[in-house]
């Protein structure tokens, strides 16, 4: 389970300091839980103070009791937090099978490793040895950023709009992933996401603008004044 | 012939070689020969007007592979060899080439490994070099490889060069003449650390019509170690030719890379790319978030890098 409590996050630059995150108090206690709202409302940078990536200007970030505010990337990671990047990062020379057996944190082999994009949806023989590079599509990354969520497989894995940069076809299949992936976690899912078919299997809806939480609930609650046109009013029906 | 451990080390380290390779091979060892073996198309003949030697293949010859590794562990040793390799109309062979040191000692060790390479009408040729060193001794340990390079109407040359570790000052110099439908491919992988020292030129002239050169070069250069990258394709006649390099710099290194495209010819098309940068930040925090620490995020970026 994951707590924050009072987070609070302000950037200083030349127009001097901006407060992005104001007073969140937020548990992840569900097995899926959707965080949405408008653009430049904080949502990503929640989702990078909780890997460790950005640190808050206050409060505290508790996973199942023990505070970790004060740890650093690596050691989150290591106690199961997992970060999917909005904008998966490209490597020279580091192919598909080397990203998964990092992720993995042991041996690896080449048919678990194919077993991971194949979830995806992606036909693991072309892409295995394949370098993350250039090369790859927008939506090919992203893919490849899933899986190796899924091969971390740790109780925490959070999602920075993991349908931005994808095309209709491939968000159809990212659908399935996730439903499936919402079937078969042994953790909790936090994903950061404008559409309404990820929402729609979300346990939980939090609304995040201006840097504060609007309104959470059990998604019963919140789809329907988010469709309406309500709070969010950025959702269009897919 | 028997190998000690230290010879058995260098071998796997710049040849891969587990032992006494199979095929076509000649093995020195501190500036003296250490075996040979020849094959029926494959002749291996010392020098007689200088250390070296001529290795002779013959037309047509197919699938076989010379390798010919250079073993220094005298401290103090200054060999210089002069190899060339003749390459007969219409062969398709891999020659595998490397220079291991082993200095324990405070003098200096230098290698200087001339090679030249006149590769026949259509032949096709995968030259593969590695260079290593190691040893605790206060002595340097110094490479300065020379390549030299006759490609004839419609050859085909690969060559693979690496340079990993060890080697304290290296001078290599590169130069290459493409003759006619003629096609010449280069990747070089270069890590330098500590305060090492590596000057690398490369001069190719593309002299044939249709005649082709792809010369791609990454390097790492790590604490306080220098790196210089001169990159020269003159294009004198129908001609492609690419070149790019690729280099990481890191801590207090410096690293220089010199483009040179020159057309001679109206009908040349030539390219240069050229990137130096550190290791982006947001890919060293990619991997802490798979759980490496950043020292263990940047070791597989590097490897990755020059694989």
């Amino acid at each position: 389970m994951l707590e924050l409590r009072n987070i609070s996050y302000t950037a200083g630059d030349d127009g001097g300091p901006k407060e992005i995150l104001n007073g969140i108090n937020l548990t992840v206690s569900e097995r899926f839980v959707a965080v949405t709202g408008p653009n430049g409302g904080g949502k990503s940078t929640l989702a990078k103070i909780i890997a460790g990536i950005i640190r808050p200007s206050t409060g505290s970030i508790i996973l199942d009791g023990e505070d970790i505010t004060g740890l650093g990337v690596t050691e989150r990671a290591r106690k199961g937090v997992s970060f999917a990047f909005q904008q998966p990062v490209r490597f020279k020379g580091i192919t598909v099978y080397d990203l998964l057996r990092l992720a993995s944190g042991r041996k690896l082999t080449v048919g678990e490793a194919c077993d991971y994009l194949s979830r995806v949806g992606m036909c693991a023989r072309d892409y295995v040895n394949r370098e993350v590079n250039a090369s790859l599509s927008g939506g090919e990354l992203k893919r490849i950023e899933i899986a190796t969520i899924l091969a971390r497989g740790t109780k925490l894995s959070i999602f920075d709009e993991p349908e931005a940069g994808i095309d209709l076809w491939s968000f159809s299949n990212l659908i399935a992933v996730f439903e499936k992936m919402y079937e078969q976690i042994n953790g909790s899912i936090l994903i950061i996401s404008h559409q309404e078919r990820i929402l729609e299997i979300a346990d939980k809806i939090v609304v995040i603008a201006g840097g504060r939480i609007k309104e959470q609930g059990p998604r019963d609650e919140i789809l329907p004044g988010l469709i309406g046109g309500g709070a969010c009013g950025r959702l269009a029906a897919v | 012939m028997a190998l000690d451990a230290i010879q058995k080390a260098l071998l796997a380290e710049i040849a891969g070689l587990h032992g006494v390779p199979e095929g076509a091979y000649n093995i020195r060892s501190d500036g003296k020969l250490e075996g040979r073996s020849t094959t029926a198309n494959i002749d291996i003949v010392t020098k007689s007007d200088k250390p070296g030697i001529d290795i002779y293949i013959k037309p047509g010859t197919r699938n076989e592979s010379v390798h010919i590794p250079v073993i220094i562990e005298q401290s103090g040793l200054k060999d210089l060899v002069y190899n060339d390799f003749h390459i007969g109309e219409g062969a398709d062979v891999t020659i595998i080439a490397g220079c291991g040191i082993n200095n324990c000692g405070s003098q200096d060790s230098q290698h200087d490994g001339i090679h030249s390479f006149y590769v026949g009408k259509n032949a096709r040729l995968k030259y593969v070099e590695k260079h290593y060193a190691d040893g605790d001794g206060s002595g340097e340990r110094i490479m300065n490889p020379t390549t030299i390079i006759e490609l004839d109407e419609g050859a085909y040359m690969e060559m693979d060069t690496t340079q990993i570790k060890g080697i304290d000052s290296t001078k290599r110099d590169t130069r290459a003449k493409v003759g006619a439908g003629a096609t010449l491919i280069v990747r070089e992988k270069l890590m330098t650390h500590g305060r090492q020292v590596s000057d690398s030129e490369f001069t190719i002239d593309l002299d044939g019509d249709d005649s082709s050169a792809n010369v791609i070069s990454r390097g790492v250069a790590r604490d306080a170690s220098r790196q210089v990258l001169l990159l020269r394709i003159n294009g004198n006649a129908r001609c492609y030719g690419h070149s790019e390099c690729d280099n990481i710099v890191m801590d207090e290194s410096f690293v220089q890379a010199i483009p040179e495209i020159t057309a001679n010819s109206v009908e040349a098309s030539l390219v240069h790319e050229a990137a130096i940068g550190k290791i982006a930040g947001e890919q060293i925090t990619k991997l802490m978030t798979l759980g490496l620490t950043e020292a263990e995020a940047e070791e597989q970026i590097v490897a990755g890098f020059l694989k």
